[in-house]
């Protein structure tokens, strides 16, 4: 699935729309994790936008595409996400947070239609999509399980618990990513609790690593068609997808700044930050513009 | 029940609980093709063995990762699967406890954990794997079904109510053998309705696991020798449980004890001492289990001797119950 550059265009330009409700969401809620939020925000538009095979209309479709958002708290930009496609009404963001909303700040797969798992609590999301990967097989069926995790999220044990089952059952219609944005709630993630050397942590459990600038669709949509070719070739292996992305991404002020992991955002804040993703979506544009085929 | 259990009474005292459990499973694997198997570690240990050989397909193995199991279980039950997770209790509920409350209950799956080596039933092998506070754990959790069968019957009558009913369950069976307190699987089991399996008016002891067995025999041997009417209750279904059946006996004997493989904090005792206080009636009341301590090493048998949740252990606390002063007046002086 090579990307036209009429496709990176327009997934530039969906992108953006999701920043800036990203960061109108965060407004309305009066703050959010709006760090995390727009780290992984490229690699959630590529997978929902250019790869998933799901159903609006249908939201438990049993061959859907599975999404497992393992670091849950970005829930201020996963939300945008399942508003925008259509499987919740735009209108409820502006009740993210609040007393009595449906989405609080990990979403309730229960009460949030598209979410395929109530995640939150780090360390769960990807033994959960190894699970439902693990599904596709007994019961036949060919969908594939995306699953994200944040980098600092990796210091909890349960994912190398996870790690191992998948590298054992060789559950390749598994493709994984580590939002890698090198922040934590504490400090730098290499400050609070070394990290590194991080890909060969996965490498030596058993994954096949590509290691990428996160915010960038080209690079994303490359190493994802690779994992679907290992999956479609017969490989032995899961893929994970290291993705180097900034904290932030989009908005200058906040970007690679671990004190924004949760943040507050006012009038003058919210009208800097709108600003800021205007700036970025255009630099994005010429790069596509650029460097697209 | 039409398609109970078939064993006869010498067969299942031929098989471990967990053989019973392990049976039924096979069972359940033949009738419904949704059915998966998931270890960590124990498949022998937990008497699943039969369904692995048998479909090895729908058999998974995650080795030593009880967190990693409730995860996978959970995303399997989320694509339509309906698995069966078996370790021993105490890694259940301590070690997977994040995953048990947020991957299985929170998001309301339909999986079934079959806690084996409950209580203090892997007695040997001391604190470490004993489970003695799984029943507080797991019956605070919003949307878990707990169920303690009394024994291989009822275990087996458990684990098919489990499939049957939508939901995360947690059934807690014990290691090795159980004493037989059933005649057949065939007595009318249903979730949340607690069994009377010895009548009584004086008093009432309300059992589960384990101590059920125990409690009758107490209550046999009291009628016999003391001409002490004591009705007995098997309450297998801590969540939800039965209150009729525990307000019944407060009106009808006034006197309760309750008996458990567990510890007296947070389990079946004070799950039935939360519905005695509530009816706002007069009540004597004793619990029986382990004392706010650990539990010794050593057989089975000699740690519910050491606790006090035997047959003598269960006599004694009948007879000090009973001699409780105890009037349906407003002088409350003579029992403060």
């Amino acid at each position: 699935m090579s990307l036209s550059k009429a496709e990176w265009l327009a997934l530039e330009k969906k992108v953006d729309e999701l920043r800036n409700l990203t960061l109108d969401t965060t407004y309305w809620a009066g703050s959010g994790h709006i760090g995390g939020g727009m780290s992984v925000l490229d690699i959630m538009t590529v997978c929902y936008y250019k790869y998933m095979n799901i159903k609006v209309d249908d939201p438990q479709w049993a061959d859907r595409d599975r999404f497992i958002l393992s670091k849950g708290h970005a829930a201020v930009a996963y939300a945008p996400v399942l508003c925008d496609l259509g499987f919740n009404d735009k209108e409820m963001l502006k009740t993210f947070n609040l007393s009595g909303s449906k989405m609080g700040m990990h979403l309730d797969s229960n009460k949030v239609v598209g979410a395929d798992a109530s995640t939150g609590s780090l360390g769960h999301g990807l033994s959960i999509a190894v699970g439902t990967a693990l599904a596709a097989r007994v019961t036949g069926k060919d969908y594939m399980t995306f699953c994200v995790l944040g980098d600092g999220e990796c210091d909890e044990g349960s994912n190398w618990e996870a790690a191992m089952t998948a590298a054992h059952y060789k559950v390749t219609n598994l493709i994984s990513f580590v939002d890698r944005n090198k922040c934590m709630i504490d400090g730098r993630t290499e400050d609070v609790k070394n990290l590194e050397p991080f890909c060969d942590k996965w490498t030596a459990f058993g994954f096949i690593v590509k290691e990428i600038d996160g915010n960038n669709i080209k690079e994303l949509c490359e190493a994802i068609d690779f994992a679907y070719e290992n999956h479609k070739n017969g490989g032995t292996q899961p893929v994970m997808i290291v993705c180097n992305t900034l904290k932030g991404c989009g908005i200058d002020f906040i970007e690679d700044d671990y004190t924004w992991h949760y943040g507050a955002f006012d009038d003058d804040r919210y009208e800097r930050g709108k600003k800021a993703l205007a700036e970025t979506y255009k630099k994005r544009v010429a790069r596509a513009e650029k460097e697209g085929a | 029940m039409a398609g109970g259990m078939t064993y006869t009474a010498i067969e299942s005292t031929q098989l471990s609980t967990s053989e019973i459990y392990g049976q039924a499973l096979v069972e359940l694997g033949r009738e419904h093709n949704d059915v998966v198997a998931l270890t960590a570690d124990l498949a022998k240990s937990t008497k699943i063995g039969d369904f692995m050989k048998e479909f090895p397909d729908r058999f998974f193995n995650v080795g030593i990762a009880e967190q990693d199991m409730f995860g996978v279980a959970a995303g399997m039950a989320r694509a339509g699967l309906v698995p069966f997770l078996s370790t021993f209790s105490q890694f259940a509920s301590f070690r997977a406890a994040d995953q048990l409350h947020t991957d299985l209950c929170y998001q309301n799956v339909n999986a079934k954990v079959i806690a084996t080596h409950s209580g203090t039933s892997f007695g040997q092998a001391g604190s470490t794997h004993h489970a003695i506070c799984d029943l507080a754990v797991t019956r605070s959790i919003p949307n878990l079904t707990v169920i303690v069968p009394a024994d291989g019957y009822e275990t087996y009558n458990a684990v098919k109510a489990a499939y049957a009913t939508p939901g995360p369950f947690y059934i807690r069976i014990n290691r090795g053998f159980d004493r037989v307190l059933y005649e057949n699987s065939d007595y009318g089991f249903e979730i949340g309705k607690a069994v009377t399996v010895h009548e009584g008016t004086d008093i009432t002891v309300i059992a589960c696991g384990s101590c059920v067995f125990q409690a009758v025999q107490a209550a046999d041997f009291l009628e016999k020798a003391e001409g002490l009417k004591v009705r007995v209750i098997n309450m297998h279904t801590i969540k939800p449980l039965d209150k009729e059946a525990i307000l019944k006996a407060v009106m009808d004997t006034r006197r309760i004890i309750t008996v458990e493989d567990h510890s007296i904090i947070g389990g079946l005792g004070s799950a039935v001492a939360e519905v005695v206080v509530e009816s706002g009636k007069g009540c004597a009341f004793k619990k029986l289990g382990a004392n706010d301590k650990f539990a010794p090493i050593g057989l089975h048998e000699d740690i519910m001797a050491d606790l006090g949740i035997d047959a003598n252990g269960i006599i004694e606390a009948v007879r000090e119950v009973m001699k409780k002063d105890f009037e349906e007046d407003d002088n409350w002086d003579d029992e403060m």
